[in-house]
């Protein structure tokens, strides 16, 4: 096509080049969360088989998860666990009708990243006292 | 023989067949994990907190850890399979989404096995030491 004048119009969002809103983002964390937290379910599934079990199975998993990559696997499934509860219950609202306006979601959203932040440490502190 | 046609026992069924209801499922399997969730934290937090195997056996022969936990997984497990089958049928296709719809059900349910033959196992050499 030669030089078509196309005007002072917007250019149409294009998928590759459209800034995601931080509601999709946080809805997209949320399923990457929910898979992300079963790391942690597993490592303590298999820590309570190797309880059941004991002898060297138990040595090895009580080693890994008390491990300093147990730890970070289990405060990193613990933040994915506080993260999906609370964008779980945001989309209980959303079910309802309730806080889909922009920015409502775009609060709330916020609410769910510094929620989820502040009942990790919460926990933490908690499993250390 | 049923009295309606073709038409209204398609109507609200939808793609999947099925309506609503694996969405339905998800609400509230979301809810009874939500209430779960600080007395599963709480419970595998004391447990982690415990120093020898024998007072972590002890502790899950009570029946709150071992009720939490073993209703926490289930549940937590059943949840994420049937939540992972949306990602699934979003991102693959064909033959990919049927084995992605396999390996995740059988991972989900052997994690579930694992953890209730587990905690099976300490009530029974519990009871066996009693």
């Amino acid at each position: 096509m030669a030089d078509v004048n196309r005007g002072n119009r917007p250019l149409s969002p294009h998928l590759q080049v459209y800034q995601l809103p931080l509601a999709a983002i946080t809805s997209i964390v949320n399923r990457a969360a929910g898979q992300a937290m079963v790391a942690g379910l597993l490592l303590l599934a298999f820590w309570l088989l190797g309880a059941a079990a004991g002898g060297g199975l138990w040595d090895w998993a009580d080693w890994l998860t008390r491990s300093w990559f147990g730890f970070l696997v289990l405060l990193g499934s613990c933040w994915a666990l506080w993260y999906h509860f609370l964008a779980g219950i945001r989309h209980f609202f959303y079910d309802a009708g309730e806080g889909l306006e922009i920015e409502t979601a775009r609060m709330t959203s916020i609410a769910i990243i510094a929620g989820s932040v502040i009942l990790t440490l919460l926990s933490l502190i908690i499993y250390w006292i | 023989m049923r009295y309606v046609t073709p038409r209204k026992a398609a109507v609200g069924l939808g793609a999947s067949h099925t309506g609503t209801e694996h969405h339905w499922w998800m609400t509230v399997s979301s809810a009874a994990l939500a209430l779960l969730t600080p007395s599963f934290l709480m419970v595998m937090g004391t447990a982690l907190q415990l120093p020898e195997r024998a007072d972590i056996l002890l502790y899950f022969t009570r029946p709150y850890p071992a009720i939490v936990v073993a209703i926490f997984m289930t549940l937590g497990m059943m949840h994420f399979i049937k939540g992972s089958r949306i990602m699934i049928d979003d991102y693959l296709e064909h033959t990919a989404r049927k084995v992605a719809i396999i390996g995740f059900s059988i991972f989900g349910w052997a994690v579930i096995a694992f953890t209730l033959f587990a905690l099976a196992r300490i009530q029974l050499a519990f009871a066996q030491a009693i």
